[in-house]
């Protein structure tokens, strides 16, 4: 390539112009309608779980905990037996919103390298994808806290 | 010899002695599946890791293909292939048990007609009396090296498309009975700025138009000469795109079947592949299949097998870098096929 690569040639700009109106549209609505009804029911099913969990002796506040792992180890299972996944394609972010998708990211980085080793392997790479949800939702989380400090 | 500005003309033409791909589950199930020489139910063929299972595509189409060309493999002096992974490791590693001469070429997906090209030409340079070529790709080291890991959980756009796991491979000598190549072309790089890694067909298209235009040049040939002119892995959007690029040079490619290894490979409507496939074992497979067996099969004459690549790296794309591209072309022959 002659041309410094910053700059489009007129002949790339309408290459990319021609190749963006090639590109099948995603299906947002579809999607979107998707993304509320899987992620609703998963949240429905958590729902049933903590309720269940109240009448099994744990308390409003704590019945949080085992619904939250049982959501977890149920993602994990399925992630395992290569479903996850597949419904995910489907489902899009009705399944990788939930808690259940911040398994399926851990547990499937585990998985793919657990073939380094267990401490450069799946140590070293099991927050590869959600390691950025750690670190952008705990910053999020200490500015939303500060306003909450100030205005509450 | 040099034909034109950037081709070769075998006028010994090296013959394909025997060919033979290896393929997965997914490609056992599409509409090619009768063409393969062996379908693999399991990814991991009992191997501890994607990368092994990977090797064991290649060498076992490394064998078939000895096997069919009733070779001895100690006559071949050289082996030359490439693949994707990070320093071509599958291929190394799997010449390390071939124990023969090796050259490792990489041009990511158009490594199938890279290493084709270079055997040929070292056969009909003298070089070699016999050579193999062979590559090979694998969907859950391709997802892990340059996407996701493989269980993870996101949407694919529809733009994306779905690497082939297998292994192709040919063996070439000087003379005897099998399809002949009688030319290659080799590609420069053609980068537009497309820098979507989930729409490589898109940036990939120009590249193989440029390719097959320079070809046809070259040679002083129409594309009616061939029966067939048949990219690697443009996929949907590649293809038609490739199409439209034809139309504006007026290059008039609807003279003969313009095709496609990623659509021909899988079931679009019924397997969850997107655009298409790609990869190395694209290409590979479906032209030491498919292809090959139709020439056998007096079904094609003449065709140009243009296997395509785009040459980028996870580092270079979360740089923001475009995606250079590269396609090179190999002319094959029927046996009595024509001057």
């Amino acid at each position: 390539m002659a041309n410094n690569k910053k700059k489009t040639t007129p002949t790339q700009a309408n290459y990319q112009q021609l190749a963006k109106a090639k590109e099948p549209p995603r299906r947002i609505v579809r999607n979107c309608i998707l993304a509320f009804l899987v992620g609703g029911l998963i949240c429905t099913f958590g729902e049933l779980l903590r309720k269940l969990f109240q009448e099994w002796g744990f308390t409003e506040k704590t019945a949080g905990d085992p619904t939250v792992a049982v959501l977890i180890l149920l993602s994990c299972i399925l992630t395992g037996l290569g479903v996850y996944d597949k419904f995910a394609q489907w489902a899009g972010a009705g399944t990788s919103v939930p808690v259940t998708g911040f398994a399926n990211s851990m547990c499937s980085a585990a998985m793919e390298h657990r073939s380094e080793g267990l401490v450069y392997g799946v140590g070293g790479n099991m927050f590869k994808v959600a390691g950025a949800v750690i670190v952008f939702g705990t910053v999020a989380a200490f500015f939303i806290g500060i306003l909450h400090g100030l205005f509450a | 010899m040099l034909q034109g500005k950037q081709s070769w003309r075998f006028d010994s033409p090296p013959v394909i002695l025997g060919y033979a791909s290896v393929v997965g589950p997914e490609e056992g199930k599409g509409p090619l599946k009768n063409e393969f020489d062996l379908i693999h139910e399991d990814m991991r063929l009992g191997q501890k890791s994607w990368e092994l299972a990977e090797q064991q595509f290649l060498e076992q189409a490394i064998t078939r293909a000895v096997e069919k060309s009733g070779i001895d493999q100690n006559a071949v002096n050289v082996y030359v292939g490439g693949d994707l992974m990070n320093q071509i490791t599958s291929t190394s590693f799997v010449a390390r048990t071939v124990g023969l001469p090796y050259l490792g070429v990489f041009g990511a997906c158009s490594t199938s007609m890279e290493s084709l090209a270079v055997a040929a030409q070292l056969i009909s340079s003298g070089a070699a009396h016999y050579a193999i070529a062979g590559t090979c790709s694998h969907n859950c080291t391709a997802e892990k090296q340059f996407r996701y890991p493989t269980e993870y959980g996101s949407q694919k756009p529809p733009t994306a498309q779905f690497t082939v796991t297998g292994g192709g491979a040919s063996v070439l000598g000087a003379s005897g009975s099998g399809p002949r190549i009688k030319g290659a072309t080799i590609g420069k790089i053609v980068d537009m700025g497309i820098k979507d890694p989930f729409n490589m067909g898109a940036a990939m298209a120009p590249a193989a138009v440029d390719t097959i235009t320079r070809h046809l040049q070259d040679f002083q040939l129409e594309p009616s000469y061939y029966d067939l002119i048949i990219t690697g892995d443009l996929a949907e959007i590649g293809h038609s795109l490739a199409r439209d690029l034809f139309a504006e040079n007026q290059v008039p490619i609807d003279q003969t079947v313009f095709s496609d290894c990623g659509l021909l490979i899988f079931d679009r409507e019924k397997q969850q592949v997107q655009a298409g496939g790609s990869g190395c074992g694209c290409c590979a497979t479906v032209t030491y299949g498919h292809l090959l067996n139709r020439m056998n099969r007096g079904e094609l004459k003449r065709i140009l097998v243009v296997a395509t690549g785009a040459l980028l790296s996870p580092l270079s794309y979360q740089q923001g870098e475009s995606i250079p591209c590269i396609a090179h072309a190999v002319a094959i022959e029927a046996e009595g096929g024509g001057n």
